[in-house]
């Protein structure tokens, strides 16, 4: 998958977390979960939802490299089956 | 025995929150001559917070629907009465023919409900009559006419927006009047409750992953064993322990305004279903889905503000309940160890409880939020 097919995927999954999201308010380098308000729980569905529709399992332990969306991005891109 | 005496059980419109004294019945999901079991959903109400599932808790079969969709209810009003079960004698057919279908020659309707009936264009033949002998009354076409005219969807968001603002303020203000609260807080280290999830969680699944706020349940839970005087009830003047830990999870919804539904039997689940059951209920609670049982019975709040970044909350207690304990957020402090007196960096968070002083006192509830703090010492017990 290209960056833009990633950044899709992302951005859908997020909304599902938070209807109210509005993508152009979004800005790609800075923390993700200060600008869309995302608790642990929301978090931790997001990341579900992201698995379940990129096929890509995600441990605990990497939480902290993903803060902004340009590092999800990135990150899921390295990681989804081609 | 006449069907219509000593037989009819009446089911109630159940209280559901302090702050909801009144809903409106969105649909029944069940029709005269239904079977009905205990904890069946059978109608659907909406409330200034939610839209909620109404249970049944009594077995029998439904004899008729007193309120129509569309209505307003007040708390404790009767929405149907059941034949108990056993008393299944008549086909249901002749049970839905109740005073619906009898005709109008046979019916009594009172010449002020006729004229009323006319005047506000309603067929009067399809009027439940609720007066002696099943008589149309006045008060049946006015409930009639105003079931016909408002939209039988739950309110605007906008609506429900004003609505749950003004739900949250009496109940609050009221809390406020009443409840004599006195605060405590305790710093409680997570050193090992964090390394032991981290270690449970390296080996889940994504779709099996606790979060803290789990194990935090399931302490204050257990801790309620020892201090039934922080979960129950108080209710006219006098206190009643509840005899199981139904815990409200504060849920605040992303349109804004909060709401405190319960995870029933918090002491008695593991982990691993509380983390089913908060994801379910949090899901429910954003999306306006909610049980009557889960709305009513939330016998001792706990609220989590952490995720907002503040180290403390000092939470208002939801009446009729008598505690509120609230967490703060996951802090990497300074802690000086108290065997070795070593200073060590360890993530610590803010217990703190809000409590009625007219059912515990501040020694009580300082050994509550110990004992708490004990449980989360070993978090491969909980």
């Amino acid at each position: 998958m290209n960056p833009q097919e990633i950044t899709a995927v992302v951005l859908a999954t997020l909304k599902n977390i938070a209807p109210e999201l509005e993508e152009s308010d979004l800005i790609a380098d800075r923390p993700l979960r200060n600008q869309v308000d995302l608790d642990s729980m929301d978090w931790l569905n997001f990341l579900i939802g992201l698995h379940t529709a990129l096929q890509v399992e995600i441990p605990e332990s990497d939480y902290s490299k993903l803060v902004t969306l340009n590092d999800l991005v990135g990150y899921l891109r390295q990681r989804c089956p081609t | 025995m006449n069907r219509e005496e000593g037989i009819v059980i009446e089911f109630k419109l159940p209280s559901l929150g302090a702050d909801m004294d009144e809903g409106k019945l969105i649909e029944w999901l069940v029709k005269p001559g239904d079977e009905v079991k205990r904890g069946q959903v059978v109608a659907i109400v909406d409330t200034s917070k939610a839209a909620v599932d109404v249970e049944i808790w009594q077995e029998g079969i439904v004899h008729q629907l007193l309120v129509q969709a569309g209505e307003k209810i007040p708390v404790g009003t009767v929405l149907a009465t059941l034949l108990a079960p056993g008393e299944t004698a008549a086909p249901p057919a002749s049970i839905a023919a109740g005073p619906v279908v009898k005709t109008e020659a046979r019916r009594r309707i009172s010449p002020a409900a006729r004229k009323e009936a006319e005047t506000l264009g309603v067929d009067i033949a399809t009027v439940e009559g609720t007066g002696p002998d099943a008589a149309v009354t006045l008060a049946d076409v006015k409930r009639a006419a105003s079931a016909k005219s408002p939209a039988l969807q739950p309110d605007s968001s906008a609506d429900k927006t004003a609505e749950m603002r003004k739900a949250i303020a009496a109940a609050m203000s009221r809390s406020k009047r009443e409840i004599p609260h006195y605060y405590l807080a305790e710093t409680i280290p997570l050193d090992k409750a964090s390394t032991w999830l981290t270690q449970q969680n390296a080996q889940r699944p994504l779709t099996a992953r606790l979060l803290l706020a789990v194990l935090q349940l399931k302490a204050v839970a257990l801790a309620t064993k020892r201090f039934p005087e922080m979960n129950g009830f108080w209710q006219d003047g006098a206190y009643l322990p509840a005899p199981a830990a139904h815990l409200g999870v504060a849920i605040s919804l992303r349109q804004g305004g909060l709401i405190a539904p319960a995870i029933h039997d918090v002491a008695d689940k593991t982990l691993a279903q509380l983390m089913s059951d908060l994801t379910d209920l949090v899901k429910r609670a954003r999306s306006g889905s909610l049980r009557s049982s889960e709305m009513s019975d939330p016998t001792l709040t706990v609220t989590n503000l952490g995720e907002q970044g503040v180290d403390s909350v000092f939470g208002v207690i939801y009446p009729p309940q008598v505690a509120l304990v609230g967490f703060g957020k996951l802090l990497r402090r300074p802690w000086v160890d108290d065997g070795s007196g070593e200073i060590r960096a360890l993530p610590l968070v803010v217990a703190s409880l809000a409590a009625d002083h007219r059912v515990s006192d501040g020694h009580s509830g300082a050994l509550f939020l110990a004992e708490i703090r004990e449980l989360l010492q070993h978090p491969e017990n909980l």
